[in-house]
C-alpha cells in the first residue's frame, strides 16, 4: 500500500483526509517558492488566499490546460498551464501578481510525472516572482479523464489596460518572435513526424520582455496568438477593433524549419498556436521605441513589424502573399491540432 | 526545400505578372484546371490578384472525392453495411451518399476504416483474415497504380477493391463536349501528368482545338504555364505544352502505365454532376475477379440523387460556377457542416475556397 501511494496518484491523494494533507504538505506546496501575496497564502490551507494588491486595474483570467502529450520538446504541461495564464493578464497590460492552480488527476497517474510537471510549473513562477497562493487537487477514476486536467487562474494588476479592441487605421501591426512553434512541437510529438530538425515550443512568460514596451505607452491592442495561432489573434483584433489589416507574408516571422515542416504537412504556420509570442499593435510614432524596448531581451529579440491597420475591409485581414499575390487571411476554422494548450 | 521557395521568388512573379498582362487577352477567357492542389497554390498565394482582367481560372473536376458518384458511394455503405471493415481515404467517409456518409455508418456500427493508401488496406486484411476486407479506390491516375501495385502483389484472399478510379483525359473531353459554357484552355495536373506524360492530352487538344499546357504546383510554374496558354491564345495556336518537365515526360511513367494495363480495363465511369463519361473508368480485369467487391457482395448502387436541394457543386465540377456563386456557401455549407461534395473534399474548390478565401480580386 505504501508503494502504491508513493508511485502513483489514488483516490485517497483526492479524498480530503490525511493522504491527501501528505500529498500537499510534503510534494506539492514546498515546491512553489512564493506561496502568498497577502496575509493569506497557500500555507494557512484556508479556504481561500488573502491578497494585498497594488494600486490598478485589477486584471483576472482563468484557463484549464489539457495538452497532448503531457511533456513536449521545450516544456510540459505545467510550465504550459501557468504560462499560458501569466500571459493572458500580460497581454491585457497587467503585471502578474498570484495565481491558483488546480489539478484534476486520473488514478494510477506517475506521481513522478507528477512531480515534474509541479516543478516545472514552480520554476516559471519563482523567475517570474508571481505567487502560487491558492489551489485544488481532485483525482478521478481510471479512464474518466486522459491523465491530467490543470486548471490556473490569475491576478494582475494593470495601470492601462489593453484590450484586443483598441486597434486604429494607421498603427503597425507587430509579432514578437517567430510563429507557429508550439503548435508545431505538439503536432510532432504526437504524431512521432521524422523531423531532421527538431521543433521546440516557444512556450515562455511574456511578462520580463513586454514590461519595458509596455512603459512607453504606445501599445494599442495586444494578444498572445495561441490557439488559431497569428491568423485568428488578428482576425479577432480586427473585427473587435472595426478595422482591417494589411500584412505582408515576407515579414512575418517564421523558423525555417517550421515552414519546411508546414509545408511537407500542408498546414499553415499562421494557424498553428505559440505560447511565447504576443502581437501587437502600436501607434505608429512610438513604434521605434516600442521595437527598441522589444530588442533588449531574448525573447522578444525577432520582434518585427508585420503589416498595418487600414480603414478599408473593416474586420477584415488582407495577405500581401510571398509571391506578391493578395489574399484574405481567413480566421482559421478550428485548431489543425486538436488540444494543444 | 530551398529550390521549392525559390519558385516562390516575387520579382520573378512581378516579371510574370507583366508578361501576363502584356498577353492580356482582348474579351474575358476561362481557363480551368483539374487540380485541387492546382488551386490551393492558386488561393494559397493570391495568385488571382496577379492575372489580367480578362482572366479567369477555375478548377474543374479535380478533386477525385468530389467526382465520385453517389452511386458508387452507396456501393460502399453496402458493403460496409453486410459486415466488410472497409478503407478509403479520409475525406470519402464524410461524402454523403443516398442515405448516410460512412461516417455515419461507422457511428452505426459498421467497420469503417481510414487508410492512406492501398497497402495500407491490404496490412488490414492480413491482420484479420477472417473478415472480408474492402479497399474503396478512389482517385485518378496518380492512386490507381497503388492499387493495380497491391493487387499484383498476390495480397490475401480476404482483399477486395471496390473500384471508382478515374481518367483524366476523357474528363477533359467532356467538359469541352458539354456547352454552353466556353473553355479556352486547359492546365493539365501535374501529378496525373507524371504518370500518363503531356503526349496524352495531344489528341484532344488537336480535336478541339484548345490549348493545354502541363502545370507544376509552385506559384512560379502556375503563372509560368499560364503565360504559355495566354501566348498561345494570342498566337491561335493549341497545342500541348509541357510547363513542368522537371518532373512530366512527352510519354510519362511507363511502369506505372504498365500496372494500369495489367490490372484494369477502360470502360465507362459515373462523375457526380457530370453524368456517365465514356472510357473514363477503370474496371478489374478477368483474371482479378477473385478481389472484385462488387462481384463478391453482388452490390449494386442506386442512380440517386447527386447533389442536396440547393447544392451547386455540379455547376462547379463543370467549371461553370465559382463556389461563392452558390447559396450555400458559406452559410449553410461550410468544411465544418459540409452540404455538397466540393465542400468536403479537401481538394474540393468550395473547401480551398473556404479556407484561403480563394476570391477571384482584391
Amino acid at each position: 500500500m505504501k508503494r502504491l501511494l508513493e508511485e502513483k496518484i489514488t483516490a485517497l491523494h483526492g479524498a480530503g483526509g490525511l493522504v491527501m494533507e501528505k500529498l500537499l504538505l510534503e510534494h506539492i506546496l514546498p515546491k512553489f517558492k512564493l506561496r502568498a501575496a497577502g496575509p493569506i497564502g497557500l500555507d494557512q490551507l484556508d479556504d481561500g488566499a488573502v491578497l494585498d494588491l497594488p494600486p490598478g486595474k485589477i486584471v483576472f483570467t482563468t484557463d484549464s490546460h489539457v495538452v497532448k502529450p503531457l511533456f513536449f520538446p521545450g516544456g510540459d504541461i505545467g510550465k504550459l498551464a501557468v504560462t499560458g495564464t501569466v500571459n493572458d493578464l500580460v497581454v491585457m497590460g497587467a503585471r502578474p501578481v498570484a495565481l491558483s492552480l488546480a489539478l484534476v488527476i486520473e488514478e494510477g497517474f506517475s506521481f513522478a510525472d507528477l512531480e515534474r510537471i509541479l516543478e516545472s510549473a514552480a520554476l516559471v513562477l519563482a523567475e517570474l516572482g508571481v505567487a502560487l497562493v491558492t489551489g485544488d487537487t481532485k483525482v478521478m477514476g481510471k479512464g474518466e479523464l486522459d491523465g491530467l486536467v490543470v486548471n490556473t487562474t490569475g491576478i494582475g494588476v494593470a495601470e492601462r489596460v489593453i484590450p484586443d479592441s483598441g486597434v486604429r487605421p494607421g498603427d503597425l501591426l507587430l509579432v514578437t518572435g517567430p510563429v507557429g512553434e508550439h503548435g508545431l512541437a505538439i503536432l510532432a510529438a504526437r504524431h512521432e513526424l521524422p523531423v531532421e530538425t527538431p521543433v521546440e515550443s516557444d512556450v515562455a512568460p511574456l511578462w520580463p520582455a513586454l514590461a519595458p514596451a509596455l512603459e512607453t505607452g504606445g501599445i494599442t491592442a495586444m494578444k498572445d496568438p495561441t490557439r488559431g495561432g497569428l491568423a485568428a489573434a488578428l482576425n479577432e483584433m480586427a473585427k473587435k477593433s472595426g478595422v482591417g489589416m494589411e500584412v505582408d507574408e515576407a515579414k512575418i516571422p517564421v523558423r525555417p524549419e517550421v515552414r519546411g515542416l508546414c509545408e511537407l504537412l500542408g498546414i499553415s504556420p499562421y494557424e498553428l498556436a505559440c505560447e511565447g509570442r504576443a502581437v501587437l499593435a502600436v501607434a505608429p510614432a512610438k513604434a521605434e521605441e516600442v521595437l527598441r524596448a522589444l530588442e533588449c531581451h531574448p525573447l522578444t529579440r525577432h520582434a518585427r513589424v508585420i503589416g498595418q491597420a487600414v480603414e478599408s475591409y473593416p474586420g477584415r485581414v488582407v495577405l500581401r502573399t510571398a509571391v506578391g499575390g493578395r489574399r484574405f487571411l481567413e480566421m482559421p476554422l478550428g485548431d489543425p491540432v486538436p488540444r494543444i494548450c | 526545400m530551398s529550390e521549392l521557395f525559390s519558385l516562390r521568388n516575387p520579382e520573378w512573379a512581378e516579371r510574370f505578372r507583366g508578361l501576363l498582362e502584356k498577353l492580356r487577352p482582348p474579351r474575358p477567357v476561362r481557363i480551368v484546371h483539374v487540380c485541387g492542389t492546382h488551386e490551393i497554390t492558386i488561393a494559397q498565394h493570391g495568385l488571382r490578384s496577379l492575372l489580367p482582367e480578362t482572366v479567369e481560372v477555375l478548377e474543374g473536376p479535380g478533386c477525385p472525392v468530389c467526382v465520385t458518384s453517389t452511386r458508387d458511394l452507396d456501393c460502399a455503405l453496402r458493403i460496409a453495411e453486410r459486415g466488410a471493415i472497409l478503407c478509403t481515404f479520409g475525406d470519402m467517409t464524410r461524402v454523403p451518399g443516398t442515405r448516410m456518409t460512412l461516417e455515419e455508418a461507422r457511428a452505426e456500427g459498421a467497420d469503417v476504416r481510414v487508410v492512406l493508401s492501398a497497402a495500407d488496406a491490404v496490412e488490414i486484411a492480413r491482420r484479420n483474415p477472417q473478415k472480408p476486407v474492402v479497399f474503396f479506390a478512389v482517385g485518378f491516375e496518380t492512386t490507381a497504380p497503388g492499387t493495380a501495385a497491391v493487387l499484383l502483389d498476390n495480397p490475401p484472399d480476404n482483399f477486395f477493391v471496390l473500384v471508382s478510379h478515374k481518367l483524366i483525359p476523357p474528363a477533359l473531353a467532356a467538359l469541352l463536349s458539354a456547352p454552353p459554357v466556353e473553355i479556352a484552355a486547359f492546365l493539365a495536373p501535374g501529378h496525373v501528368s507524371t504518370v500518363i506524360g503531356a503526349g496524352a492530352y495531344r489528341e484532344i487538344a488537336a480535336r478541339f482545338r484548345v490549348p493545354i499546357v502541363v502545370a507544376g504546383f509552385e506559384p512560379l510554374d502556375i503563372l509560368y504555364a499560364l503565360a504559355l496558354v495566354l501566348r498561345q491564345l494570342r498566337e491561335g495556336r493549341a497545342e500541348v505544352e509541357n510547363a513542368y518537365p522537371r518532373s512530366v515526360t512527352e510519354e510519362g511513367n511507363l511502369r506505372a502505365q504498365e500496372l494500369l494495363r495489367r490490372v484494369f480495363r477502360v470502360g465507362p465511369a459515373l462523375w457526380r454532376g457530370i453524368g456517365e463519361i465514356p472510357a473514363s473508368g477503370l474496371y478489374l480485369r478477368e483474371e482479378f475477379a477473385a478481389h472484385d467487391a462488387q462481384r463478391e457482395f453482388g452490390v449494386e448502387g442506386e442512380l440517386g440523387e447527386e447533389k442536396p436541394p440547393g447544392c451547386r457543386c455540379a455547376e462547379v465540377l463543370l467549371a461553370r460556377a465559382v463556389p461563392t456563386d452558390c447559396p450555400l456557401y458559406g452559410t449553410t455549407c461550410t468544411p465544418l457542416t459540409p452540404v455538397g461534395p466540393c465542400m468536403v473534399g479537401a481538394e474540393g474548390a468550395c473547401n480551398i475556397w473556404y479556407r484561403y478565401a480563394g476570391r477571384p480580386r482584391l
